[in-house]
C-alpha cells in the first residue's frame, strides 16, 4: 500500500495516471484497481483525499429524473445512482433513502409539476407521484403555510460524501494504486508517447493520462492542446443545522425549478443534521469557497418559507462549494486516443451519484485508447465506519464497547464520536493530515459546539498521532 | 446492558452538580454523579485564572474544581467521569454509555447540571473562508493550559465582557498577542476597571460599535475584516480568532426528556425550588441560565439539595404524574429584559432572581405584576444595569403570587 504526501515522486512510468483525487478521480483509480497488471498512480493537489468540491454538496444520491434526457449525464447518474446505493450498502456508507418532494409554492410552479413527472418518464424514472396539499402537510406538517402541492419522487436518497470518496480511495490503494498527495500537477507535457507530469515533487510519467481535475480541469485540457470547455464556478452556499432539526423534516424538499431559476432545498444528512441551500452565483475565482453575509442572508429568508421552525435550531457549520459548470449542458467526457489521454470535465452538479458510472465509462474509454487493461479480479471489500445516524454508532453497539473499551469513551460529546473511532481512523489506509480531515473521517468536532468542549482533545489525539 | 438503581442521579460534575452531590451525600442518600468528561470540576478546570469560590479572587479555576470535587467524594458521592449520559429510559432514568459500555441508571430524582458552552463562529453566522486559529475561549482555554498547544500569534478577541477578558489572559498566557477586542456594543461591557487595565496596562485596544463582518485566509487565518457601526471597515491580521461569550445551555438532554424550556434562557424553565416540569427531575447552574458565576452555580446546587431531600422524603419518588409536583405559573421577563430565571414561580419560592438585559438601564427599577395586579417594586443595587452582567431580583414577593392565576410578569424602568 503507497500512500505518499512528500518526498520525491518514483520514477518509472505509471500505465496510468489519474490527476485529482475527488470523488470521481477516487473511482477512477478503485475502478482501474480491477485490473492487478496495470500500474496506477492517483495524484492530488491537497493533502487529502476528496477535499475539493467532492467534501462541499448537497449529499444527495440522485435518481436522475429531471437530467437532460438523452444526455451522457443522464444515463451516467441513472447508472451510478444504483451502482453507489449497492455499493454503499456493502461498505457500510451511510444512505437513507428518505425520498424528495419538489414543493409548489405558487401556480406556476404548480402546472410545472406534470411536466417534471413527464421528464422524469424520459429519463426512465417511473415512480414519480403529485401530491395535493393535504398529502404533502400530513408528509411535513412542519412545511411553512402556503404550498400547494409537490411530486414525490421516493428515489431520491441522502449519502455521506466523505465516507464514499474514502471508501474508493482506500480500496484504491489496497488494491495497488500509488496515491501522491500534495502533489499539484503544474505543467504536462508528452514524449515518446509518454506524459511527463510536472509537480513540485518531481516529474511523474505514465503512458495514459486520466483529467479528473474537477474545477482545473480545463486548465489541464488545454495544456494538453485542447480548447474544449471552460470551467466557471458556480459557488453554492450552504447553513447546516444541528441535530434538533432533523425531526423537523421527513423528506428531500427541492424546489421547483422555473424561468427564474432554482430555488434552494433544505435536506436531512445521514449524519442527523438538515443543510438548508445551495446558493448559485457565477463566479471566475476557483479558490472562492468563502461564505458571505448576502448569501448566508438570502438563504435563511428562504428557509424561513419552507420550513419556519428550522431558524430556530442552531447552526452548526456554514460551507460553501463550487460546482465545475461549463458553457455545455452535458459533462465533457472525452478520450484522445492518439495521446492516450482522457478528460472528464464539467462534472458540475451530479459527481458524486454517478462517479461508479464515471468510473466505468472512463475504464471502456481507457481500453479503446489501445491500453490493455490485462486480467480482472474482484477488489477486496472494504467496511467503513459508520457515521450515520439510522444504524448504531460505535458506542452503541455492546460487543464492539466490549471487545474494546475505546469504542465507550466519548471524545467529542456533540457527535459523540469515542477515542477509538479517531484512533481507527488516524491509522487508517488513507490517514487524515489535518483536523479537517480527521473530521471528514470521524465527525469529531463537527457539532454544535465546534470545538468548545473537545477541539483541544480531538487535536491532542491528533497531534500525538503525527509524532 | 446492565441497569442499577440510585437515590439521586447527578449529569454534570460542574460547581452545580457537585454542589448539590456534596450536601446530598452529607445527609445519607445514595448519591451518583455522571460526568462525561476524564477528569471532574466542568468549566473551571480550564480557567487558570483567579476569581472563583464565594470571597472574591478566592482561588484559581483548577483550585476550586479540586474543591468541590473533593468535597464531594468526601460526603460519599459516586462520582464516575468518562461516563456520558445519553438519554432518558424512563421518567428519571437515563442511559449512560463510557468504557463499561451502555448502562441504564434508574433514580428516585435526577439533578440536570450539564453547563453552558459558547456559540462558535458558525452559529453566529460570520461569513468567509473556513481556515484554522477560530476558537471558542472553552477551547483555547483547554488548549493553553491543558494540553499546552500551539494557538498563534497574533489574537482577536471577539467580545469584550468578562469572559472576554480570560480569553485575552490566556493568549498571553501563551505567549502570543491580543490585536484588540472587538464588541457591537456601545460601550464595553466588563467592569470598567477590567477594560482599563486592559486598554492601558496591556495597551490592548477594545474596539466598540465594532462587527466582525468577515474570516480571512486560507488554510491558516490570516484576518478578520471589521466594520464600524458609522460604516468605516478595516482588515485585522491575525492568526487567530476566539469567539467569546454568547453562551448557550448545553440542553440536549432536557430537550431529549421532553422538559418544558424556557424561552427566554433555552434551559429548562425550573420554579424557585429548582424543580423543571418533570417530577423529581432537577436542574441547576448555568443550563438554567448561560452563564453566571461559579459561586452561583454551586450556591443553586445546594438549593436544591433542600428540594431534593424533600422530594425524596415526601415525594412517592414514583409516579410521574405525581399531584404533589408544584407546578407554578411562568415568570416572564419583558423587554429590554432578555432572561429571567427561576422563570416559574409559587408562594412559597425563597431563591433570588437573576436577570440580564438587551440595554443599558441607569438607576433600574422592577416591577412585578400579575393579572394587571401589581406585587412588587424593587430598585436594583447597581446604579445602572449593563449587557452581560447579572441583575438580581429578590424573591420577597412570591406570597403574594396566585398560584391559580396567570403568567407573573416582570418589567424595568
Ligand atoms: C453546492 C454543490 C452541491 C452539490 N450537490 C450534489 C449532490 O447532491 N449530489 C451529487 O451527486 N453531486 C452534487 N454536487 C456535485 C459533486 O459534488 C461534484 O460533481 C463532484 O464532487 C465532482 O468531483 P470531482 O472529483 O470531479 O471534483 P473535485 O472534488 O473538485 O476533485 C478534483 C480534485 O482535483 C484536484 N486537482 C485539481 N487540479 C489539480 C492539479 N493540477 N494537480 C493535481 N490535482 C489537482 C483538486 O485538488 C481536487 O481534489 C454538488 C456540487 C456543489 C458545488
Ligand atoms: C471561559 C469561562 C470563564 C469563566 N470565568 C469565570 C470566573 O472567572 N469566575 C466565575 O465565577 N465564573 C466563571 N465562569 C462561569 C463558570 O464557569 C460557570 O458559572 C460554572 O462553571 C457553571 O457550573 P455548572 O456546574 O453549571 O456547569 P459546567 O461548569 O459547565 O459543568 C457542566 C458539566 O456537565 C458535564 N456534562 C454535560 N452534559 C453531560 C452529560 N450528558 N453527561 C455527563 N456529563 C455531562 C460537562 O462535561 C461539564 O463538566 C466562566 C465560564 C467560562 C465558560
Amino acid at each position: 500500500m503507497t500512500v505518499t504526501a512528500s518526498g520525491a515522486l518514483p520514477a518509472g512510468p505509471y500505465d496510468v495516471a489519474v490527476v485529482g483525487a475527488g470523488v470521481v478521480g477516487c473511482a477512477i483509480a478503485r475502478r482501474l484497481a480491477h485490473h492487478p497488471e496495470l500500474r496506477v498512480a492517483l495524484v492530488e493537489a491537497q493533502d487529502d483525499v476528496g477535499q475539493g468540491t467532492s467534501k462541499a454538496n448537497t449529499a444527495i444520491l440522485h435518481t436522475g429524473f429531471d437530467a437532460v434526457p438523452g444526455s451522457l449525464e443522464a444515463r451516467l447518474v441513472r447508472e451510478g445512482a444504483r451502482e453507489l446505493a449497492a455499493y454503499a450498502a456493502e461498505s457500510d456508507i451511510p444512505v437513507e433513502r428518505v425520498g424528495a418532494l419538489l414543493v409548489a409554492w405558487d401556480t406556476e410552479q404548480l402546472v410545472a409539476l406534470p411536466r417534471l413527472a413527464g421528464k422524469a418518464v424520459r429519463n426512465e424514472y417511473h415512480d414519480t407521484r403529485l401530491l395535493g396539499p393535504a398529502d404533502l402537510y400530513a408528509r411535513e406538517p412542519h412545511l411553512g403555510p402556503g404550498a400547494l402541492g409537490a411530486l414525490h419522487v421516493p428515489g431520491e436518497s441522502i449519502i455521506c460524501p466523505w465516507t464514499t470518496t474514502l471508501a474508493y480511495a482506500v480500496q484504491a490503494v489496497r488494491g495497488g494504486v500509488d496515491l501522491h498527495l500534495n502533489a499539484p500537477v503544474t505543467h504536462a507535457g508528452r514524449t515518446d508517447g509518454v506524459h511527463r507530469l510536472g509537480t513540485p515533487r518531481g516529474t511523474l510519467h505514465a503512458r495514459r493520462l486520466v483529467n479528473a481535475a474537477g474545477l482545473h480541469a480545463d486548465t489541464l485540457d488545454r495544456s494538453l492542446g485542447h480548447d474544449d470547455f471552460t470551467v466557471t464556478p458556480r459557488r453554492g452556499q450552504l447553513i447546516v443545522h444541528d441535530k434538533f432539526a432533523r425531526a423537523l423534516v421527513n423528506h428531500i424538499l427541492l424546489p421547483v425549478p422555473t424561468a427564474l431559476g432554482k430555488g434552494v432545498l433544505v435536506a436531512p444528512t445521514v449524519h442527523g443534521n438538515v443543510l438548508l441551500g445551495p446558493t448559485a452565483e457565477d463566479l471566475d475565482d476557483k479558490r472562492a469557497t468563502g461564505s458571505t453575509a448576502e448569501g448566508l442572508h438570502r438563504l435563511r429568508e428562504q428557509g424561513r418559507r419552507i420550513l419556519p421552525a428550522l431558524l430556530e435550531e442552531e447552526v452548526t457549520a456554514v460551507y460553501a462549494g463550487l460546482r465545475a459548470a461549463t458553457e455545455h449542458d452535458d459533462y465533457r467526457i472525452a478520450a484522445h486516443p492518439a495521446q492516450g489521454y482522457v478528460t472528464v470535465g464539467g462534472i458540475r452538479s451530479t459527481g458524486l451519484t454517478a462517479s461508479l458510472a464515471i468510473a466505468e465509462h472512463v475504464t471502456g474509454l481507457l481500453a479503446g485508447t489501445g491500453l490493455d487493461l490485462g486480467p480482472s479480479r474482484p477488489l477486496e471489500p472494504v467496511r467503513m465506519p459508520r457515521l450515520g445516524e439510522a444504524s448504531p454508532r460505535p458506542h452503541q453497539r455492546p460487543e464492539l464497547v466490549a471487545a474494546d473499551p475505546e469504542y465507550g469513551v466519548l471524545v467529542c460529546h456533540c457527535e459523540r464520536v469515542s477515542r477509538g473511532e479517531i484512533r481507527d481512523a488516524l491509522a487508517g489506509p488513507v490517514p487524515p493530515r489535518s483536523l479537517d480531515g480527521l473530521r471528514r473521517r470521524t465527525r469529531a468536532r463537527a457539532g454544535r459546539c465546534q470545538g468548545f468542549y473537545c477541539g483541544a482533545a480531538v487535536r491532542a489525539l491528533f497531534e500525538e498521532a503525527q509524532r | 446492558m446492565t441497569s442499577r438503581h440510585v437515590d439521586v442521579l447527578v449529569v454534570g460534575a460542574g460547581p452545580a452538580g457537585l454542589a448539590a452531590a456534596s450536601l446530598l451525600a452529607t445527609t445519607g442518600a445514595r448519591v451518583e454523579v455522571l460526568e462525561r468528561e476524564q477528569s471532574p470540576g466542568g468549566v473551571p478546570r480550564h480557567c487558570a485564572h483567579r476569581g472563583f469560590g464565594n470571597r472574591p479572587h478566592a482561588w484559581t479555576g483548577p483550585a476550586y474544581a479540586r474543591l468541590l470535587t473533593e468535597a464531594a467524594v468526601h460526603a460519599g458521592a459516586g462520582l464516575r467521569t468518562g461516563v456520558t449520559a445519553l438519554d432518558w429510559a424512563g421518567p428519571r432514568a437515563l442511559t449512560t454509555v463510557g468504557p463499561q459500555g451502555v448502562q441504564t441508571l434508574a433514580a428516585r430524582a435526577v439533578v440536570l447540571a450539564t453547563g453552558a458552552r459558547e456559540r462558535p463562529r458558525a452559529a453566529r453566522l460570520v461569513p468567509g473562508t473556513r481556515p484554522a486559529g477560530v476558537y471558542t475561549t472553552g477551547e483555547l482555554q483547554q488548549a493553553v493550559h491543558l494540553y499546552g498547544q500551539h494557538i498563534g500569534t497574533r489574537a482577536v478577541i471577539v467580545g469584550a465582557e468578562q469572559v472576554s477578558h480570560a480569553a485575552a489572559d490566556t493568549v498571553r498566557a501563551a505567549g502570543a498577542r491580543v490585536v484588540a477586542l472587538v464588541t457591537e456594543l456601545p460601550r464595553p461591557p466588563a467592569a470598567p476597571a477590567r477594560t482599563l487595565d486592559a486598554r492601558l496596562r496591556h495597551r490592548t485596544p477594545v474596539l466598540t460599535g465594532t462587527t466582525v463582518t468577515e474570516l480571512l485566509g486560507r488554510g491558516r487565518l490570516s484576518g478578520v475584516r471589521v466594520r464600524h457601526r458609522d460604516g468605516r471597515t478595516a482588515t485585522l491580521p491575525c492568526d487567530t480568532v476566539v469567539f467569546t461569550g454568547d453562551f448557550v445551555p448545553e440542553h440536549e438532554l432536557a430537550r431529549r426528556g421532553g422538559l418544558v424550556l424556557d424561552p427566554g434562557t433555552r434551559g429548562p424553565a425550573v420554579d424557585g425550588a429548582l424543580r423543571t416540569s418533570r417530577p423529581g427531575v432537577f436542574a441547576v447552574g448555568s443550563v438554567l441560565h448561560a452563564v453566571e458565576s461559579a459561586a452561583t452555580a454551586a450556591r443553586e446546587g445546594a438549593h436544591a439539595a433542600t428540594a431534593v431531600r424533600d422530594w425524596l422524603t415526601d415525594g412517592t419518588g414514583g409516579d410521574p404524574t405525581d399531584p404533589e409536583w408544584p407546578g407554578g405559573v411562568p415568570l416572564v421577563a419583558e423587554p429590554p429584559l432578555l432572561r429571567i430565571a427561576p422563570n416559574r414561580v409559587t408562594p412559597a419560592d425563597r431563591l433570588p432572581y437573576l436577570l440580564r438585559t438587551a440595554l443599558p438601564l441607569p438607576r433600574p427599577v422592577l416591577y412585578v405584576t400579575q393579572d394587571g395586579r401589581p406585587l412588587h417594586r424593587e430598585r436594583c443595587r447597581r446604579a445602572t444595569a449593563v449587557p452581560h452582567r447579572p441583575l438580581t431580583l429578590t424573591a420577597r414577593w412570591t406570597h403574594l403570587v396566585d398560584p391559580d392565576g396567570g403568567p407573573v410578569h416582570v418589567t424595568v424602568t
